[in-house]
């Protein structure tokens, strides 16, 4: 019985794999299209990281000739880039916190207060994000001989204050839009007083918007080289150093530093992961 | 509130000072009103439901019972205080929300255990196991709200609410957002709950099936007015208004003169002929009235055969069947009578043989069951509810 069945089973599969080749193709397109975007995306980002392992003949980091080590044992053998590395963080870091704030409380305040002039701030906000880099650059510049102020680190830390408070008070506010308001109400009918209503429910669920926002700002700042260029006066970055090393040389540690920012960045989404996966158990 | 404390009156609620009263209750938007002076008694540990259209103001009303709207004007009293100044967070009332409102970022036993970690009760776990245990959702406590589908949300929402044991729950159309099956589930399981624990309910809905099947009381809201507050069954069966006539269920009404009294009875002529109303069953002012029955209450007889006389104490009229169409446990007909109306008639499916279209007809029914509105409303008033199409 069991034979006959089977057999009897079997046979249509035969016109089936007629246009095989065809109907694999057609079932799997998505799939390639979608590897093939992703090496589009990877590649340069795969080199960066290869090339960090190189040992050049040159001073320039172009061709591969071997695996070493010795530009990771000795990340900041290239004189100036770790000072430049470091301002970059620093700044990054201090306008990252002023802009969250900021921006912060600008989002709540264009979101959930009705005042005179909301509908021209919302338009407002985006005016840096639109400005080009050269322009916002070049003024600031102007602003800052105008009003006497020693070009410098305090310098820059404004410009960068200034471009990331756009985006995000944009990424806050968005968040704010999506939450429900009867949350916060329903908090309030479960006895929490409005301190306990923002610490928590509106925190907690305002918290993603306000972290992508602080991100988005990190790697803005860290990686701005226009709008600083025009405002750093004697101070250098770390964009205006690997600017200004590729006059004269490419070095490997660039690609060090480059590759140890992705594994920060990958370590911390990573954990941002498993942190809501914990969470959500 | 202590005006109303004669001995031996008849209003129960009034007397005790206990449950919930509204008195006078305004709330304006801009020149906007959205809820017109409204006066509501509900008696402690009865299931009141405020039933009416959309834009009705029922939903702003019980927005201002939990403190989530000011009101303009007006006291609301909760066992005899007057709570109407208070923030939402120090009136002894909980709310189900529309749509749950359940913490996404919390899990279902934080969101249980959140009002009672506010006022710092003893015994939470206990208290929030035995709650969802009640809802049987004590093995999901752990899950996020997203992970529940929407029955089991909404007995989320429920509990959190109820474990606080408030003195009045609050429901704004709380199974709006279920299908009709799990709706009725709901409707029973809801009602059931609130026997067991004894606490007033307040619910809101557009709903009339789901008010009538689950209030003890219900007040029948239109643009910012209660239009007539009763028990549901007193409510269908004697309105005092063409909005609830035609609200709640289906009305048959004739315009008429009132053309005399005698004791109990008032007659009414009509295009139709002279039809006969209990006198405190007619609440025309004047002498223009709308006398109404309903559909199910008429009989139809063809003209001509032995069951066409009309029994002694019966209202009858005479017409033309234009329609007739068959529902299985009835028959939906429309009878075009004297002076063009048609009525409706549901008739029960006992046997009798269908009247077709075109036949003559005598539709009789007891005089009993007719009522009569005032003459001056508009006798499409409650007809098209925008939320039920």
């Amino acid at each position: 019985m069991t034979t006959t069945v089977t057999a009897g089973a079997r046979r249509p599969t035969a016109p089936r794999q007629r246009g095989g080749a065809g109907r694999w193709i057609r079932e799997h397109l998505v799939t390639m299209f979608g590897i093939l975007a992703l090496i589009y995306l990877f590649v340069p980002i795969f080199v960066v990281v290869m090339f960090s392992f190189n040992d050049p003949t040159g001073r320039f980091n172009y061709t591969w000739v071997r695996f070493s080590f010795s530009a990771w044992a000795d990340p900041c053998g290239i004189s100036g880039m770790c000072d430049a590395l470091l301002v970059s963080l620093k700044i990054g870091v201090l306008a990252t916190i002023v802009a969250t704030i900021l921006g912060t409380l600008a989002a709540f305040a264009m979101a959930r207060h009705r005042f005179r002039g909301r509908a021209v701030a919302n338009l407002l906000v985006f005016l840096p994000m639109a400005t080009p880099e050269v322009v916002a650059g070049s003024s600031l510049l102007t602003l800052f001989i105008n009003l006497g102020m020693p070009l410098g680190q305090t310098t820059i830390f404004i410009a960068h204050v200034m471009f990331c408070v756009s985006f995000v008070i944009v990424t806050v506010k968005a968040r704010l839009a999506g939450m429900d308001p009867r949350l916060e109400q329903a908090a309030m009918d479960l006895y929490a007083n409005r301190v306990q209503t923002f610490t928590k429910v509106t925190w907690p669920l305002v918290l993603p918007g306000i972290v992508s926002g602080a991100m988005l700002s990190f790697s803005l700042s860290f990686d701005d080289f226009i709008i600083t260029n025009f405002n750093a006066g004697q101070t250098v970055t770390f964009p205006m150093f690997v600017w200004g090393a590729y006059q004269r040389a490419l070095p490997v540690q660039i690609n060090v530093v480059g590759t140890a920012m992705l594994l920060v960045a990958l370590i911390l989404v990573v954990l941002g992961r498993l942190i809501s996966k914990l969470r959500a158990r | 509130m202590t005006t109303a404390m004669a001995p031996g009156r008849e209003a129960p609620v009034t007397v005790t000072g206990t449950g919930l009263q509204v008195r006078g209750l305004v709330k304006q938007y801009g020149t906007f009103t959205a809820v017109d002076g409204i006066d509501l008694d509900v008696p402690e540990g009865s299931f009141f439901a405020l039933l009416g259209p959309s834009g009705c103001g029922k939903t702003t009303t019980l927005r201002m019972v939990a403190g989530l709207e000011d009101p303009t004007a007006g006291a609301i009293y909760i066992d005899g205080d007057d709570v109407s100044r208070r923030r939402a967070y120090q009136r002894p009332v909980n709310t189900v929300f529309q749509n749950y409102a359940l913490f996404p970022h919390l899990s279902i036993f934080e969101n249980v255990a959140f009002g009672l970690r506010r006022r710092r009760q003893q015994n939470i776990k206990k208290s929030v196991m035995e709650m969802l245990e009640l809802v049987e959702l004590a093995h999901l406590a752990e899950r996020k709200p997203t992970q529940l589908s929407g029955g089991q949300q909404q007995r989320v929402a429920v509990v959190r609410a109820l474990v606080n044991k408030p003195q009045v729950l609050l429901l704004d159309e709380p199974l709006g957002a279920l299908d009709l099956k799990l709706r009725r589930q709901m409707q029973l399981e809801l009602k059931k709950i609130q026997t067991e624990v004894g606490i007033t309910f307040i619910h809101v809905t557009h709903d009339q099936e789901e008010a009538m099947t689950m209030a003890d009381t219900i007040a029948v809201m239109n643009a910012g007015h209660v239009e007539q507050l009763g028990q549901p069954a007193q409510l269908y069966e004697n309105p005092v208004s063409v909005f609830v006539a035609n609200f709640l269920g289906q009305s048959n009404l004739l315009r008429g003169t009132i053309s005399g009294r005698d004791g109990d009875w008032v007659t009414a002529a009509t295009s139709a002929g002279t039809i006969r109303i209990p006198a405190a069953r007619c609440s025309a002012n004047g002498a223009d009235c709308l006398v109404g029955v309903r559909p199910e209450k008429i009989q139809v007889e063809e003209i001509g055969t032995a069951a066409a006389t009309v029994p002694s104490g019966h209202n009858s009229v005479t017409g033309r069947v234009s329609d007739a169409s068959f529902i299985g446990v009835s028959t939906q007909y429309q009878v075009t009578v004297a002076g063009g109306q048609e009525l409706t008639v549901f008739s029960q499916n006992t046997g009798t043989a269908l009247v077709r279209p075109g036949t003559d007809v005598v539709l009789h029914w007891d005089a009993l069951h007719t009522f009569a509105l005032d003459g001056s409303q508009d006798v499409r008033s409650g007809m098209d509810d925008p939320e039920a199409q």
